[in-house]
């Protein structure tokens, strides 16, 4: 049932990206399988990939993610499928007779070659002279923001600045496609969300189709074109940042990615029942009569005052603040109500409403619903 | 539920296509897996079925007719069996023979006189029943005919059979069964002892506040410099039938177990240090402060903490010093009398005896335990490496007076008998003519008047060690790069590990067996290496392979393992990265293992002793036939010679080292 459902999304994402590109993709995998002897790491993974698209491929720890990206560089080949860059076969090509620029977690720098040296590994032996070789070195240290540090040693450089390295020394040879392996995982928060912008800026500039394998949802959500959500060695999702949170195709995408409350309920008749309340929903994917998880994210719960509740206001659920904490920018607010008996409610409301309603612990009020926020998933998957 | 039970869909597992890396690689690796197959597993399987070859005269083969004087009337056909049974001309014990045995054919005809007219015939009743006339060869069921002059010069030729013939020999032989007895008994009293002063060595430098610790721990390395015979020579000095300590033994002889445990005692002392000193280096303060803590008193954290810590360590360094001492032959030659060990009787059989099948026996009975310790300490040291992976805060002594004075102590009395030995050595290289004329010369330095081979033998050994240290540092090396750093390929690199981590477990001198049986052969295509310097090279490397290649895995492990996909992917040929980079970043590694080797080929003497020629002798071989000539003081020169060079070639190492890595290894310093 959820299968079947992940499929529909799937085949609708992807129908999306066709329409918005007439050229023929430029990476096509085509059910790709992996397996390590009993375990299956991969499983019909099939993916387009446009020209100058930048991919994030997200996923919990051991869902397959580095798995698919090293079976795109040749590293680790898949055990079944093809994969196709350019419109041709690249299943059984070595690594080396493949186009594509690699960085790692580790960075991999060459520890006793300096930063010059190290950029300009790949260029060697390319029919260039040295006198190309430099100006190009020194341009991709302009590039990525490192003209000073081009000859000390890659231990003499911070993370971050080991990080651009890596990441000059792959775009040095120009190629077709940009694999980055958690590249930012290795780093504090700060610099991350620093070179978060800068990577996406460079790819932009280069018009390099690049593939990110990342477990950090923020840095999927930032700079991805699409996302590619993975789990358990399947692709649940594929869709630009706002359908993948929008949107979740399935109950693991809209658990994996953001926040969200979870509630078990019956659908019937474009509603479900909460308690005693009836909440409509706009979902239709499900069947009546369906045992389904509700998911509701906090930011879509509306504050209203408690006197909105009642008179058979549509989608309104009277609740009590059990308790609130201050984020900054928002309240995060913990709320109790008799419809839905002990699990509470998770909503983020922002400091205007929180003043104009004077909400506060032990208040009561009443919240909304909205039924187009209201996303509906069939259990027993 | 579809996540469970999706299985693969049917079809080819999808293979890569090689790449030039690729078959390089391979190709690299089947090379240097081809030499450990040449100089390791081929000998070692030509040894053992050496060991289960016996040769010996089958009369029942062999049928005689004799004519009358006239040479025409023949008698009856009879087998030399039938004959010797009447006759009793060769007793059943002479039937045994080696390969080269010969039975005059006339032994079976007592009226035999060369000068008589009548006839023989001769013909085999199988086809395999070879006999001479003169230098040919004749192999036939046909009757073949001689006169009397002819006759006489007929000889039959043993037969070749396989079985476990010479094992039973062995076993019921109560002199050479007695050799296995001798063996463990030294091994494992020496093993006893060195753990001991070893582990207590270990502690005072671990563990202790004491002063000097850095010329302690370079005393006790001095015994690697020499051959495992040095100190018997010493001993010799000291405690033999002219020594200056003699009645300190009051009436025991050094000659036999005394010597050997005593000199192997100072020969396997560094190894043991270094093992046990890694293992006690390890420990965890927090360990230490939790005992304290829980008013453990020391004597019960040193129980309880301590050496459970250390286990491993000393379970290892115990197994190494046994494969060490039990594979020794140096020593027990030079000071073990009429005291027989394993490695002595291989001498005895195959020089002594030239009986090559007893070698072969005795050989692969002293793999035994070799192969034994071998599996045990492999085992321990997987362990032991788990335990150095766990985060802890260094062990930091306190200060302790007594405690000092103690380890003090300990340390001193071990430096003075390892100084004390190496000392002796040299004054009797020095002394004109013990005990008579003590002056001091140079004459026992002429080698060259001496048999053992003379100053040639030290330039072989010069040549030999830096050929082993060159051709034999790129070998393991390059071999430990491919295995760890090929993709794919599993099967072969699991023999191949398998093939570099063998030489670990056979003996120096099982290994020279091995040799003469394998590349002595005239069939094999080899043989042209026998007697010459590449064999001694090929036999240094192979015997001293498994350290190297442990040492240069350990480097190459350190090394981030996306070098190799980030280098193809940059389309650069993985020979550009081990040269601009691996190589680079290894070289301590590398140059570690080339001192190893080269110190190792200066001193061995089990490895090479029974295939070098006399071109080629060595100095360690000199030491040892320079003793055996009586020519003590002379084998004591050499034997420092052979210090000097070694101790020279460390300093030389050390300095190298701290130069090329100022130069090359100036990204290691932020």
């Amino acid at each position: 049932m959820v299968a079947m459902t992940r499929r529909g999304a799937l085949q609708a994402s992807a129908g999306n990206f066709v329409a918005d590109g007439s050229a023929p993709p430029y990476l096509e995998i085509a059910d790709l399988w992996k397996s390590f002897g009993d375990f299956v790491a991969l499983r019909e993974v099939t993916l387009d990939i446009a020209r100058g698209e930048f991919v994030c491929f997200l996923g919990p720890s051991g869902c397959g993610k580095t798995t698919l990206l090293r079976a795109i560089a040749g590293l680790d080949p898949q055990t079944r499928g093809t994969i196709r860059q350019g419109g041709e076969d690249i299943s059984g090509l070595p690594p080396s007779q493949r186009d594509f620029g690699i960085v790692f977690q580790s960075y991999a720098l060459f520890p006793n070659l300096t930063v010059r040296r190290n950029i300009a590994f790949g260029l060697e032996n390319t029919g260039r002279s040295k006198r190309e070789i430099d100006a190009r070195v020194t341009e991709l240290l302009d590039l990525v923001g490192l003209p000073e540090q081009a000859s000390k040693y890659p231990a003499q450089l911070s993370g971050g600045q080991q990080q651009r390295v890596a990441l000059a020394r792959a775009i040095a040879i120009d190629p077709g496609l940009l694999l980055l392996d958690e590249p930012l995982s290795a780093l504090d928060a700060k610099v991350r969300v620093h070179l978060r912008h800068q990577i996406k800026e460079l790819q932009r500039k280069l018009g390099v189709t690049t593939i990110m394998v990342t477990h950090d949802q923020e840095e999927a959500l930032s700079m991805a074109d699409r996302i590619v959500v993975i789990n358990r060695g399947r692709i649940e999702q594929v869709g630009t940042p706002t359908e993948i949170y929008r949107e979740p195709a399935s109950l693991f995408v809209a658990d994996f990615i953001g926040e969200t409350n979870k509630v078990a309920s019956t659908y019937r008749a474009g509603a479900v029942t909460l308690g005693d309340a009836v909440i409509a929903t706009s979902e239709t994917r499900v069947v009546d009569g369906a045992a389904v998880t509700v998911a509701v994210r906090p930011e879509d719960i509306l504050p209203h005052r408690a006197e909105d509740a009642g008179n058979g206001a549509a989608n309104m659920l009277p609740v009590t603040i059990e308790d609130m904490e201050f984020l900054g920018s928002y309240w995060r607010t913990h709320l109790r109500s008799d419809a839905l008996g002990a699990t509470p409610l998770v909503a983020n409301f922002s400091m205007n409403a929180v003043r104009r309603l004077d909400l506060k612990p032990g208040a009561a009020m009443a919240v909304e619903l909205p039924a187009e926020r209201v996303l509906v998933f069939a259990r027993g998957a | 539920m579809a996540e469970t039970t999706a299985a693969l869909p049917p079809g080819r597992r999808v293979r890569l296509r090689l790449d030039r890396d690729g078959i390089i690689k391979r190709l690299f690796m089947g090379v240097i897996a081809l030499y450990l197959i040449a100089a390791l597993a081929l000998p070692l399987y030509a040894m053992l079925s050496k060991s289960f070859v016996t040769y010996g005269f089958d009369l029942a083969r062999y049928e005689f007719q004799v004519s009358d004087e006239t040479g025409t009337v023949w008698s009856e056909p009879v087998t030399a069996e039938a004959l010797n049974a009447d006759l009793g001309a060769v007793p059943a014990d002479d039937l045994r023979s080696s390969s080269d045995g010969r039975l005059s054919a006339t032994v079976f005809f007592p009226d035999f006189s060369f000068r008589s007219p009548v006839k023989y015939r001769l013909r085999g009743t199988t086809g395999d029943a070879p006999w001479l006339v003169g230098l040919d060869l004749k192999n036939t069921t046909d009757w073949q005919e001689y006169d009397s002059n002819t006759f006489r010069r007929i000889n039959l030729r043993p037969v070749k059979s396989v079985g476990v013939q010479n094992y039973a020999e062995y076993f019921s032989n109560p002199t050479l069964f007695s050799s296995i007895q001798n063996s463990l008994y030294i091994a494992v009293i020496s093993t006893v002892l060195t753990v001991v002063f070893a582990f207590g060595f270990a502690y005072a430098i671990n563990r202790s506040c004491m002063p000097f610790k850095g010329a302690f721990r370079m005393i006790a390395m001095m015994p690697i410099l020499v051959p495992s015979l040095l100190p018997g020579i010493a001993l010799i000095y000291l405690f033999g039938n002219q020594g200056m300590l003699k009645s300190l033994l009051m009436g025991q002889s050094i000659y036999g177990p005394l010597g050997i445990v005593i000199g192997s005692v100072f020969f396997t002392f560094p190894h043991a240090l270094i093992i046990i000193s890694t293992a006690l280096s390890i420990a965890d303060q927090r360990q230490y402060e939790a005992a304290e803590s829980l008013r453990a008193s020391k004597w019960r954290t040193f129980w309880t903490v301590t050496i459970p810590g250390a286990r491993y360590g000393l379970i290892s360094a115990a197994f190494v010093t046994f494969t060490l001492v039990i594979t020794d032959f140096g020593l027990p030659k030079v000071i073990g009398g009429q005291y027989n060990v394993l490695a002595i009787d291989i001498y005895k059989q195959v020089i002594g005896q030239q009986n090559f099948e007893m070698g072969a026996v005795v050989s692969v009975i002293l793999l035994i335990p070799a192969v034994l310790a071998f599996l045990v300490d492999r085992q321990v040291q997987k362990k032991q490496v788990s335990l150095l992976s766990a985060r802890s805060v260094p062990y930091q002594p306190r200060p302790d007076r007594r405690f000092e004075a103690l380890c003090l102590a300990w340390c001193g009395v071990m430096a003075v008998f390892i100084v004390g030995i190496i000392a002796i050595c040299q004054y009797a290289a020095l002394i004109r003519f013990w005990p008579y004329d003590l002056s001091l010369s140079l004459k026992n330095y002429a080698f060259d008047r001496m048999d053992g081979g003379g100053w040639a033998a030290y330039w072989n050994s010069i040549k030999l060690a830096l050929m082993t240290a060159g051709i034999g540092t790129v070998v393991i090396f390059t071999g430990a790069y491919m295995v760890e750093k090929i993709d794919g390929f599993k099967t072969g690199r699991g023999l191949f590990q398998f093939l570099a981590m063998l030489p670990m477990a056979v003996p120096g001198m099982v290994l020279g067996l091995a040799y003469i049986f394998f590349f002595n052969n005239p069939a094999n295509p080899l043989h042209f290496i026998y007697g010459t310097m590449i064999i001694l090279v090929i036999s240094t490397v192979t015997h001293f392979y498994t350290v190297g290649h442990l040492t240069a895995l350990t480097a190459l492990k350190q090394i981030d393992a996306e070098f190799e996909p980030v280098a193809s992917s940059l389309r650069q040929p993985f020979y550009k990265l081990f040269a601009r980079v691996t190589v680079p970043v290894c070289l301590p590694a590398i140059l570690d293992i080339s001192i190893y080797l080269f110190v190792n080929a200066m001193t061995t003497v089990s490895a090479v002793v029974f295939i070098y020629s006399t071109h080629t002798a060595l100095a360690s071989i000199a030491v040892l036939n320079m003793d055996d000539a009586g020519d003590i003081a002379p084998a004591a020169a050499m034997g420092m010679m052979i210090f000097y060079t070694n101790a020279g070639a460390r300093i030389l190492h050390a300095l190298a080292s701290r130069r090329i890595l100022n130069r090359t290894q100036a990204w290691r310093l932020r």
